[in-house]
């Protein structure tokens, strides 16, 4: 049981530590997560769970430990690792003077998906952002950038899924759509680790709560 | 995903004509304030040219760097593109590219104009193209290491022409240099061919360079 468990990890935290200035955040996390597991991540502002999750998409070098994906350091995986990775912070990563079409045109062929107007058109009217799609993204609402931003998940096409604070400025429809987007990615066997305050409830899978102290 | 990045660049830089054209515009300035200032003494005028046409060329290029990274750096696109499964090297150079074309080229193109107020021959304007063509390149690769290394620091202007300026130093002896042997009548092979060495040389390590600055950058 315990070997088989350990053969369909692929996300792993071993003895993780955060020093940011002088200050530590949190020393000896570990954790394993199985394909379609869900993690909210919780804890008081300043707690590093920003931190965490940059540690795990692999832009912040943890001050100990490491993060293994399918039983191999992220360190020594490189830009492999990012094939499997989507991370979206609290910065939207979306530029204002381009339209939603090119943001995610733009967005997802760095990542080496090519999509077409086309598809980047319905991606958009599925976000709620009918009509919208060719005007600059500084002229949208705050919520609708965050759409904007998204909007990538529909196509990235990525096993884990690292959000930071995605729901804040999104309605209530916006946060349902979120929802069934994370529960579907669950049912494909992806992992999404998301750190949020708010209540999350998902219909299929189980929720893993991680919560940081100060 | 090269030519996105370099896509995406061109796109930007179109939507925001107004930071291209002041670069530009300073560029076109500081040149023809030199021969207002001095008055028609052609024979002085000729040999100050090179120095003066690099110089303002440099300091042009130094006024847009400031935004290579820090514009993506704000909106949180730049820790985008350090998530791509692309080496950052590669990223780096496409942005690099792009700052050459945006930047640099219209600086190019316009010297030769510029160098008319200084009474220069056609050979020599020749040269002056064929120079800054060459050097342009050094200017925006090693730049991009400058403006890597002091993305999000307070003041990171003046930093980064401390840091930047120095390096440019040799690029300005073979550009300038090339130039005045024209005008001396030597040949101008030398300082072709060091050019062209610097401008492999930054084109091998710039962009690695940079690419480290960045990660640090951004941790």
């Amino acid at each position: 049981m315990e070997i088989a468990r350990r053969q369909a990890t692929i996300l792993e935290a071993i003895q993780l530590g955060c020093v940011r200035g002088d200050r530590r955040l949190f020393s000896g996390l570990n954790f394993s997560l199985l394909p379609g597991t869900f993690v909210q991540l919780t804890g008081p502002n300043g707690s590093g769970k920003t931190s965490l999750l940059r540690i795990l998409c692999g832009l912040l070098a943890p001050a100990e430990g490491e993060v293994r994906w399918q039983g191999a350091n992220i360190r020594s995986l490189g830009e492999e690792y990012f094939t499997f990775t989507t991370y979206l912070g609290h910065r939207h990563g979306i530029k204002d003077e381009l339209t939603g079409i090119e943001n995610l045109r733009v967005s997802n062929g760095l990542n080496g998906v090519e999509i077409s107007e086309q598809l980047a058109r319905s991606v958009l009217t599925t976000m709620g952002l009918a009509g919208r799609e060719t005007i600059p993204a500084r002229l949208l609402s705050e919520g609708q950038r965050r759409r904007v931003a998204l909007a990538r998940l529909i196509v990235c096409g990525t096993k884990l899924w690292l959000l930071d604070e995605v729901l804040t400025s999104l309605d209530k429809a916006a946060t349902a759509l979120i929802r069934s987007l994370i529960e579907e990615h669950l049912a494909k066997g992806g992992i999404a680790i998301v750190a949020t305050h708010q209540e999350f409830e998902l219909k299929s899978a189980s929720i893993q709560r991680l919560e940081l102290a100060t | 995903m090269f030519r996105w990045i370099v896509w995406r660049e061109l796109i930007l830089a179109w939507r925001r004509r107004a930071d291209v054209l002041s670069t530009v515009f300073f560029f076109v300035i500081v040149v023809s304030l030199f021969p207002l200032g001095i008055g028609p003494e052609a024979q002085l005028l000729r040999s100050i040219a090179p120095g003066v046409v690099w110089v303002a060329a440099l300091l042009a290029s130094m006024l847009s760097l400031g935004r290579l990274f820090a514009n993506d750096y704000q909106d949180g696109t730049l820790e985008q593109m350090l998530l791509t499964p692309q080496p950052l090297y590669l990223v780096v150079l496409a942005k690099t590219l792009a700052h050459w074309v945006i930047a640099e080229i219209p600086l190019v193109l316009i010297a030769p104009l510029l160098g008319v107020q200084f009474d220069l021959s056609n050979d020599t304007l020749l040269l002056l193209f064929l120079t800054l063509l060459l050097g342009t390149p050094v200017l925006s690769l090693i730049g991009s290491v400058g403006a890597a290394l002091t993305l999000g620091l307070r003041g990171s202007g003046v930093l980064i022409s401390i840091l930047v300026l120095p390096l440019y130093i040799p690029v300005l002896i073979f550009g300038a240099g090339g130039v005045e042997a024209s005008i001396m009548g030597t040949s101008p092979q030398s300082h072709i061919y060091l050019l062209s060495a610097l401008t492999v040389l930054s084109l091998t390590f710039a962009p690695w360079a940079a690419a480290s600055a960045l990660r640090i950058s951004l941790e």
